[in-house]
């Protein structure tokens, strides 16, 4: 118990000056750190080719960003088919079929690293590095480029607020300037102090190929152990602080060359939270709202340690299917002995609310209960949430709870003294409702065909394993009910799908809005209008969160979890 | 940002940049980031950046976060994998609590070691009859390994009381007294046994 709240505290202490720093990155405050990284940044827009003082409309920084996307995936996709015929691949591993890596490429390029195969024995050196490490450095920065711009254009302090130029079009910022800024300045630096203490501990860091070993007990069976190592450290390290959370193994940071110790569990536990509180005290830095932000941080504490507190009180009980069997003790199915129930069960709990995705136990075995906080996590998916776009899908509650609020209160719907109207609700309503959309639709159709599902487990955990699927393809986490068969085309495809639409349309839309209410005439904030940045406030989007996640989600959750531990009570 | 009314706010975005862009994070994010920290990585701590093998008289007799499969009674045994300890497969059962296949597997192995140690189902410890989520945990709790202290010392002619020092000696206890939980290296406790014991 005191290791969970150690936890919470380090982390909460550590994003308030990461908050900070990130702040003064993005308002363009010299300081030191500008003195050495300004003239790497100007070195990199001249290879660019960019101006990064060019200010651009929504529409252009959308394109920008939709464009390096793009190049993206399409380099990651070659790699990874043909990754069999070109160099740094020691253990001779061979490329992709097109679906998998299609899904693959999807998966990264959407910061969601859902994997449907094992790193250790399907990707080499290059694949990883190349192309997954650099998916994982790239697409969290551009989830903090597309926050800043929003933030910026919506919120943002009177003297920096982007003003219409003459033909009345709102700048949101240069997304080039942002992502690169985002990438030299805070991905990069706090992913390599990472991976040095992890390498500490154990997590390997070679360009060799795999080691052999002979083992003891020559009588067990086994007279030769190969044991794949790598480049390994650096890409657990940005998988951690980048809510990637794609892992070099393919049980990820269960596996003890991943995650060696408790001090490296409890690194890795603290930078999967780490950057996306840092982005709340950001945005009060940011704005000079900094009520705002810590009221913003109050209700996703009250989420989080909720949730969290179910999942620890759940995989502390035993596994049913041990009752007579073993002494009574904590689920450890699915778990490691050095870290125990009460550390996994946080990991999966934080791992799930902020989009990351990484395990270090293996959520299909959790308890009932325990494996249902993972999928309402990932329902809510803005307790911190990934990178950028935990913040920003906030926002649109945010946004939501204001035009609610207003009516409630009779008052014309309105939000920092801009008036909410038809435009910017269409926009927030389908970017929300297009999730229970997706998810549900999905599901549905997989289990109406049994021979799509790709079940390993049988009855009402079989469903839990496809929502659970879906759920984290769309919230972009990453994690799964990982005994599924999903190497299929089906789930392959079809999860594609759910990824890019579960990305860019949370991200393309919110911004669409800002830009909307920056260019309207701005009444100031009076007495008389909504204040956004109190408790009241807060509570308020705490119980839009709640009642929008319960009316689209309830019935499958009785369905899914809930069924199956009544079955097991019975 | 400039915020000059001078300046054309753009609604476009170059192709060509874009493809520059992405080249240039390839070389940087792909290229010089995991090679910089590698090598640093491999200069500041050598034996664990490869893997944290076990050499003993010159053979390569595992890594210290790699489990093995014991069956001799006279090695302490690791918990069940399902993964057969090989590191390329890695993995766990990924068996839900509702699985029928999880609880047969359970009860096979729980009469089993109740019959191998002498003792009662009961009591056995839970994470000796789970399978682990890595199917490589080098570790068994301190427990797992007092169950087993009988049969070993029994398979190895020698007094338990030796054993039982053994364990003492071998258990971990959680970082700082807070991080983890006590465990003890399989590996490294059965490398004791045989008089090969390797310092920290």
């Amino acid at each position: 118990m005191n290791e969970v709240i150690i936890i919470y505290a380090v982390t909460l202490l550590l994003a308030w000056p990461l908050g900070k720093y990130i702040a003064g990155v993005f308002n363009g405050e010299k300081g030191t750190a500008g003195a050495v990284f300004l003239p790497v940044e100007s070195g990199l827009y001249r290879l660019f080719g960019v101006d990064p003082s060019q200010p651009m409309s929504w529409q252009g920084y959308g394109k920008a960003l939709l464009k390096l996307h793009l190049v993206l995936v399409l380099i990651v996709f070659g790699l990874l088919m043909a990754q069999g015929l070109l160099f740094l691949n020691p253990d001779g591993i061979g490329g992709m079929s097109w679906d998998l890596a299609l899904h693959t490429a999807v998966s990264f390029l959407t910061n969601t690293n859902q994997q449907h195969y094992s790193g250790q024995a399907q990707l080499s050196y290059l694949a990883h590095t190349f192309g997954i490490v650099t998916l994982q450095v790239v697409t969290p920065a551009a989830g903090m480029a597309a926050l800043v711009a929003i933030v910026r254009t919506l919120l943002g302090r009177s003297d920096r607020k982007s003003q219409p130029s003459a033909d009345g079009t709102v700048s949101v910022g240069n997304f080039y300037e942002d992502i690169t800024r985002a990438i030299v300045r805070v991905m990069l630096p706090v992913a390599a102090v990472v991976a040095l203490i992890i390498a500490s501990q154990g997590v390997p860091n070679s360009y060799e190929g795999a080691r052999t070993a002979i083992p003891l007990d020559q009588t067990a069976g086994m007279t030769e152990q190969n044991i794949p190592i790598g480049p390994v450290a650096p890409m657990v390290a940005i998988k951690q602080v980048g809510t990637n959370g794609g892992g070099w193994y393919g049980p990820n940071s269960s596996v003890p060359l991943e995650n060696p110790t408790p001090v490296s569990n409890f690194v890795q536990t603290v930078s999967i939270v780490l950057i996306p509180a840092a982005l709340v005290f950001a945005l009060g830095f940011m704005t000079g709202r900094r009520r705002l932000a810590m009221v913003v941080m109050g209700v996703m504490v009250v989420m989080s340690v909720s949730l969290t507190s179910v999942a620890i009180w759940s995989e502390n009980q035993p596994n049913a299917a041990f009752s007579g069997l073993a002494a009574d003790g904590p689920n450890l199915e699915g778990k490691e002995v050095r870290f125990g129930a009460t550390a996994t069960a946080l990991w999966g709990s934080w791992t799930t609310q902020t989009s990351n995705g990484s395990v270090n136990g293996m959520h299909d075995s959790f308890n009932p209960i325990g494996g249902m906080i993972p999928m309402i996590d990932m329902f809510i998916n803005v307790t911190f949430g990934g990178i950028g776009v935990g913040l920003i899908g906030y926002l649109l509650f945010l946004l939501l709870a204001a035009f609610l609020g207003s009516l409630m209160i009779g008052r014309a719907p309105e939000i920092a003294g801009k008036a909410l109207e038809t435009r910017e609700m269409k926009l927030v309503c389908i970017a929300l409702l297009i999730q229970p959309l997706l998810i549900l639709g999905f599901s549905a159709i997989t289990v109406a065909f049994p021979a799509l599902t790709g079940n390993s487990n049988p009855g009402f955990h079989g469903i839990s394993q496809v929502i659970y699927e879906y759920t984290s393809a769309f919230a972009n986490n990453g994690s799964g009910f990982e005994g599924l068969g999903d190497d299929t085309v089906w789930w392959n495809v079809t999860c594609a799908v759910n990824l890019a639409l579960g990305r860019f349309i949370p991200i393309l839309a919110p911004l669409a809005v800002a830009a909307s209410l920056a260019a309207k005439r701005s009444a100031p904030e009076g007495r008389g209008s909504l204040s956004i940045d109190t408790p009241t406030f807060g509570l308020m989007t705490l119980a839009v969160i709640v009642m929008f996640t319960l009316l689209s989600f309830m019935p499958v959750l009785i369905l899914g979890p809930i069924a199956e531990a009544l079955a097991l009570m019975s | 940002m400039t915020e000059s009314n001078s300046v054309t706010v753009t609604r476009s975005a170059s192709w060509l940049s874009a493809v520059r862009a992405a080249v240039v994070f390839i070389v940087l994010c792909g290229g010089l980031y995991p090679l910089l920290v590698t090598n640093a990585g491999k200069v500041m701590f050598l034996h664990e950046a490869l893997g944290s093998m076990i050499i003993v008289d010159d053979t390569v007799v595992g890594s210290e976060l790699v489990g093995q499969r014991f069956t001799a009674p006279e090695y302490f045994h690791g918990r069940p994998s399902a993964a057969a300890y090989d590191p390329f497969s890695v993995g766990g059962s990924n068996y839900s609590a509702s699985n029928p296949d999880l609880r047969a597997r359970a009860a096979e192995d729980s009469s089993i070691i109740a019959q191998r140690e002498g003792f009662d189902p009961g009591s056995i410890p839970v994470d000796l009859i789970s399978a682990s989520g890595s199917g490589i945990d080098p570790h068994i709790s301190p427990e797992s390994a007092t169950v087993q202290a009988e049969r070993v010392a029994k398979a190895r002619d020698i007094p338990v009381s030796h054993v039982n020092e053994l364990i003492e000696r071998y258990t971990e206890g959680p970082t700082l007294g807070v991080f983890g939980q006590p465990r003890v290296n399989v590996l490294r406790i059965n490398l004791a046994l045989d008089g090969k014991e390797i310092s920290d």
